[in-house]
């Protein structure tokens, strides 16, 4: 019970920072709003999708999993700040659950994509979006997007524990995420890549995720087959897998390096 | 009884090849104040750190308020209060937030933390700045609020990690007077320092480190004779000098010294104040007029310098020069 109480409090913190700081939220929001925009009228054109209402139906999963994809980097960089001002030391030495820093953290950047989330929905909506599967499997496609970045975050915690200062760990999740995103079915069809790279980005867990808010959304999913694989054919299953996966190495391995984080 | 002590602590870094302690043996009195004195990389942090549960040490053992760091740092961390060597609060939150937070987290309650926090705020003097972003502090206030969040719930023992560093003199001044304050309600306290002149003030019991171990240990007073008594000085105008040499030689009963750019005169003596009163009596009588005159027993500077054949500061030097 104590446990979740800090958690709970320091969940808090987490929001009453992003309080403090709107600029925070603002450009976490921006940045994807604009990519929709981008998206949407500088290659929208010249992509034919075959779907009624066009390319915009198919980039805005591919935005939003991008969009969580990069909770890693606010995670990693928030708790690498946190460690290089002290921070960390301060709470390790509170008589609170030890892990409660950490999950609370991983907690509040869930809570900040759910915002990030509702504006990029509304931004769409207003370019074109327009799910057609029906308010349950709408609301199952968020709450997939949540869990993928949820899942992600856990990456972040050891990124940011790992890490010697926070400008490397600006830099590392850049370079885990970035490619993860281009190598992926979300803004074009893997289809057009070399051969190598279709399989790369096929198993890839930002394209499977695609996919399967693709099928949520109520989408035909037609970037992703090439050659009717198991993650193409089951984007939801395969989804699901890997981000147990990821939880399950990464929870235990990030909670360990918090407890040891000085040694 | 021993609210603190460390045995035989080691702790290296860097896959051993940086030995940051080296067989560290420390006690603290119930009640009482160490300052754990060394220049730059003596280890003090490191101790501060096992002691206050971040750090394991390699071998060793130590035990706070009677309980294992090592295998019982959950109960460990119920009765200490810490402040680090760099203020740990949160930048952008208020000064009241912050401790309201860290009150919560010590499972107060909402209610009895914004109490508490409205009563440390007044303590340390910060409630006019209560309600402004910590970026916006100056180094003493930021100390006092990290000071004040290592007190919410009253700690059986407080670990200051160069509480004064950085902060001018006003701010130290601030500082030690919180600090005096705290000790008079009866914490046990273990502080580091780098200043000598601190340790001095603050603190009942001084243990010296350097590369990682103990070097010296008693007292501000004990430590001095251990490098030499009182000395008598006095400056007086240059046509005194003979004269007052003279007079002082004969009180002290040893050939007094002079720095004759500063016209500084000076003797070993052993009987204190007496001798003091005896020399100004003997000016008077001379028609001196003495310009400066004092007791001055050697700084823990000196101290530093008698135990380990180098200054502190010297020290420190040759540390960055290496880096
Ligand atoms: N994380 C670390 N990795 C490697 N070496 C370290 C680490 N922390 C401390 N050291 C080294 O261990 C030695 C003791 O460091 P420590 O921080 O305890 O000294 P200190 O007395 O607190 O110094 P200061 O007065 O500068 O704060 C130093 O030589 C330092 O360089
Ligand atoms: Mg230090």
């Amino acid at each position: 019970m104590r446990a979740l109480n800090d958690i709970y409090i320091i969940t808090r913190r987490q929001l009453l920072l992003l309080s403090r700081v709107p600029e925070v939220l603002i450009f976490s929001t921006i940045q994807p709003v604009m990519f929709v925009l981008l998206f949407r009228y500088v290659f929208g054109g010249s992509i034919d999708t075959g779907q009624p209402g066009g390319y915009v139906q198919l980039l805005m999963p591919g935005i939003f999993v991008q969009t969580v994809a990069f909770t890693l980097a606010g995670t990693a960089s928030g708790l690498a700040e946190d460690m290089k001002k002290g921070l960390i030391d301060r709470f390790r030495s509170l008589p609170i659950s030890q892990s409660a820093l950490v999950i609370g953290r991983t907690l509040g950047d869930s809570l900040l994509n759910i915002v990030v989330l509702a504006v990029m929905g509304i931004a769409g909506y207003v370019v074109g979006w327009r799910p057609s599967s029906g308010i349950g499997n709408i609301a199952l496609g968020f709450l997939f997007l949540l869990f993928f970045g949820y899942a992600l975050s856990w990456v972040g915690v050891l990124v940011g524990l790992s890490a010697s200062d926070a400008r490397v760990v600006q830099n590392v999740s850049f370079i885990v995420t970035f490619p993860l995103t281009f190598l992926s079915n979300a803004f074009a069809p893997t289809t057009g890549m070399p051969r190598a790279l279709q399989y790369f980005a096929e198993w890839n867990p930002v394209s499977t995720m695609v996919a399967a808010c693709r099928e949520l959304f109520g989408l035909e999913n037609q970037f992703g087959a090439t050659a009717g694989s198991f993650p193409s054919e089951h984007p939801l299953v395969t989804s699901l897998f890997y981000m147990v996966v990821i939880m399950v190495i990464f929870v235990p391995l990030s909670l360990r390096k918090y407890r040891n984080y000085a040694e | 009884m021993k609210t603190v002590i460390a045995e035989n602590l080691v702790k290296t870094y860097d896959k051993g090849k940086v030995r940051a302690l080296d067989g560290l043996n420390l006690d603290v009195e119930e009640g009482t104040v160490l300052s754990v004195l060394g220049p730059n990389g003596a280890g003090k942090t490191t101790v501060v750190r096992i002691l206050t549960t971040l750090l394991r040490p390699d071998s060793g053992n130590a035990q706070v308020a009677g309980i294992d760091v090592v295998n019982n740092p959950e109960k460990v961390r119920e009765v200490i209060g810490l402040s680090g060597q760099y203020a740990a609060v949160d930048e952008i939150l208020t000064g009241y937030d912050n401790l309201v937070m860290f009150g919560e987290l010590y499972h107060l309650g909402k209610k009895q933390a914004v109490v508490r926090a409205n009563e440390l705020l007044e303590r340390f003097s910060l409630t006019e700045a209560a309600k402004r972003p910590i970026k916006t502090y100056s180094g003493g206030m930021r100390r006092r609020l990290d000071l004040a969040a290592s007190l919410i719930v009253k700690p059986k023992v407080l670990f200051l990690d160069e509480p004064t560093t950085g902060l001018d003199p006003r701010g130290r001044q601030e500082m030690w007077g919180v600090i005096q304050e705290l000790v008079k309600g009866g914490v046990t306290l273990l502080l580091t320092t780098q200043y000598l002149e601190e340790a001095d003030q603050l603190a009942d019991d001084i243990a010296v480190i350097d590369t990682g171990k103990v070097i010296a240990r008693g007292t501000s007073d004990a430590l001095k004779k251990q490098v030499g008594g009182e000395r008598l000085e006095v400056v007086v105008e240059q046509q005194h000098v003979a004269k007052t040499m003279e007079i002082v030689s004969a009180v002290s009963g040893h050939k007094a010294g002079l720095d004759e750019g500063l016209r500084l005169i000076t003797a070993p003596v052993s009987t204190g104040s007496v001798a003091l009163f005896e020399v100004l009596k003997s000016l008077d009588s001379a028609g001196i007029h003495a310009l400066d005159v004092g007791l001055k027993r050697p700084s823990l500077d000196d101290v530093f310098l008698a135990l380990t054949g180098h200054t502190a500061e010297v020290k420190i030097e040759e540390k960055e020069v290496k880096k």
